[in-house]
């Protein structure tokens, strides 16, 4: 689904790579956490994914594309495929919870009828049952972070990408936010997820593909956060 | 396509940018105004002046007794140095006739030109003005020749080339033209720097909105209409209000310009509704254009 191939990002302006011969293959449906400290190049290997950046040498592979083959308007149609959440939830503010959810599919163009249809649904799936009419800063932080996971779940992508998603969001309600990212899981998604949060990472028992300085240091099946040896 | 929601994209971009848009609308409405009005002018003169051109003569004032020049003695010319100057002329092959207008005749059309003004008619009796003869040139531009060949003859007391006269009349309407179209370049030129910054506004103000619209991969369209839409909406509303001032232009400036300079043909209100519909179309194809230009800066894609 998600492949690597001996890739290496070096940033303008800048000596050290982001990312330095990286080679890791994610198939579908699995769930990868993707550990290691701030810069180590996580945020760089997300970015890779939706075409974000460019690799400096090196291939990724999306789905059997070759991403640097894939020609700038064709972009938006693998975004469509590729779901996104971030650790600041990046919700509108002036627009309640289903028209948030409902943003992501009127922009591609879906019809009216589909959305009233389809929206309701992800909301519930969210665990955000009755609170379609409520507005962002009317929601906890772990509400919010669900209405964005609802956002990029919608239109049933293949991939679900997300960065520190449970960075701003207690240890507790953290818990409920997996449990939703692992029902996404189940549907046949694939997951891929960066963090910090060894809890998390130690309780889910998931592959763990580890990044220290731009290099892959560990990729393990069913792996814990902070155990490299 | 979802043209509610683009529509409602723009509604808001326009509204939270209100004082740009309307500093643009106006800069906009005063180019455009000065654009069709120097457009509006140049037909204008275009058509006077070959109408004009094709009616004057190159006169040539015989001497009369009251004339001051020392040439003519305070003497009428003769009716002998007025044919021998008419056969001149008529030989030379630039002319194509020569009229010969008496001193009754000049005092008759004298009356009738200016005969909203009682007092000029009654302090001129016949004779005051000198008869003359009209010579019209088959190429109006060849007058010199005329001028050289009667200049010396016996008789002669003053030669006006009238296309001499109307070139100096249309040389101040094609600068006023020309004004117009300059201060309309400046003002299209500030209002290209009024799109570019209102895009930027915008681009800042829906800089979430565009950012979710990427991830989730909306397409560059549909990212970038809202924007173009918003210049482009901007433009025609700039471009209807300069439409009711080049009305305003067409009725106060060219009409009045028309009385009093006695254009011989009317603007048509079709050439006027056509300026209009032009200036219309390049004010929102400027600031549609404007801001494709500049949202490529302003809008990572």
């Amino acid at each position: 689904m998600i492949n690597f191939d001996n890739v290496t990002k070096v940033y303008p302006n800048q000596n050290r790579p982001s990312l330095q011969h990286c080679n890791v293959a994610v198939e579908k449906g699995e769930f990868v956490f993707l550990v290691g400290p701030s810069g180590s190049g996580k945020s760089t290997f997300l970015r890779l994914i939706l075409k974000e950046e460019r690799p400096t040498q090196g291939h990724v592979y999306v789905a059997g594309k070759d991403l640097n083959k894939l020609t700038n308007w064709k972009v938006p149609h693998l975004r469509r495929r590729i779901g996104c959440v971030f650790q600041d939830f990046r919700l509108l503010p002036n627009k309640n919870v289903f028209e948030n959810v409902a943003f992501a599919l009127e922009v591609i163009g879906k019809p009216r009828r589909f959305i009233s249809k389809v929206v309701p649904e992800v909301i519930d799936l969210v665990g955000l049952e009755g609170k379609q009419q409520r507005m962002p800063d009317e929601l906890s932080g772990g509400e919010q972070q669900r209405v964005a996971i609802a956002r990029a779940f919608v239109n049933r992508p293949m991939i679900l990408l997300a960065d520190e998603p449970t960075g701003n969001i207690d240890p507790a309600t953290s818990i409920g936010i997996m449990k939703v990212l692992d029902r996404i899981n189940r549907t046949g998604t694939t997951v891929v997820m960066a963090t910090h949060d060894a809890a998390i990472v130690d309780a889910f028992r998931k592959r763990v593909v580890e990044l220290e300085d731009g290099r892959v240091v560990r990729d393990q099946s069913r792996g814990v956060y902070g155990q490299a040896y | 396509m979802r043209l509610h929601f683009v529509f409602q994209e723009i509604w808001i971009g326009l509204r939270r940018n209100l004082t740009m848009t309307i500093s643009l609308i106006i800069t906009v409405a005063i180019a455009m105004a000065l654009f069709g009005t120097g457009m509006l002018l140049k037909r204008q003169v275009d058509s006077s002046k070959s109408y004009w051109y094709d009616k004057v003569n190159v006169s040539i004032y015989l001497c009369s007794k009251n004339s001051s020049n020392t040439g003519c003695a305070k003497k009428d010319a003769t009716e002998q140095q007025r044919q021998e100057l008419t056969a001149t002329l008529q030989d030379l092959p630039e002319v194509s006739a020569v009229e010969y207008e008496s001193k009754e005749d000049a005092y008759e059309r004298f009356q009738t030109l200016f005969s909203n003004t009682p007092g000029f008619i009654a302090a001129t009796k016949e004779g005051d003005i000198p008869d003359s003869l009209r010579v019209r040139l088959k190429d109006p531009s060849k007058f010199t020749t005329v001028i050289s060949a009667a200049e010396n003859s016996p008789g002669v007391d003053q030669i006006v080339n009238e296309r001499e006269l109307l070139e100096k009349l249309f040389k101040i309407l094609d600068g006023l033209q020309w004004a117009a179209l300059f201060l309309a370049l400046i003002q299209v030129f500030a209002a290209v720097l009024l799109v570019g910054n209102t895009v930027r506004l915008s681009a800042f103000n829906r800089r979430r909105e565009t950012g979710i619209m990427r991830l989730v991969g909306a397409s560059n369209m549909y990212i970038q209409l809202p924007f173009i839409l918003e210049g482009a909406i901007a433009g025609l509303a700039g471009g209807l209000i300069a439409a009711v001032l080049l009305v305003g232009s067409k009725l106060l400036l060219i009409d009045t310009l028309q009385e009093s300079l006695q254009f011989a043909t009317q603007l048509t209100w079709t050439q006027v509704i056509g300026v209009i519909i032009f200036s219309i179309a390049v004010g929102v194809l400027l600031c549609a254009g404007a801001s494709f230009l500049t949202l490529r800066r302003y809008l990572k894609i």
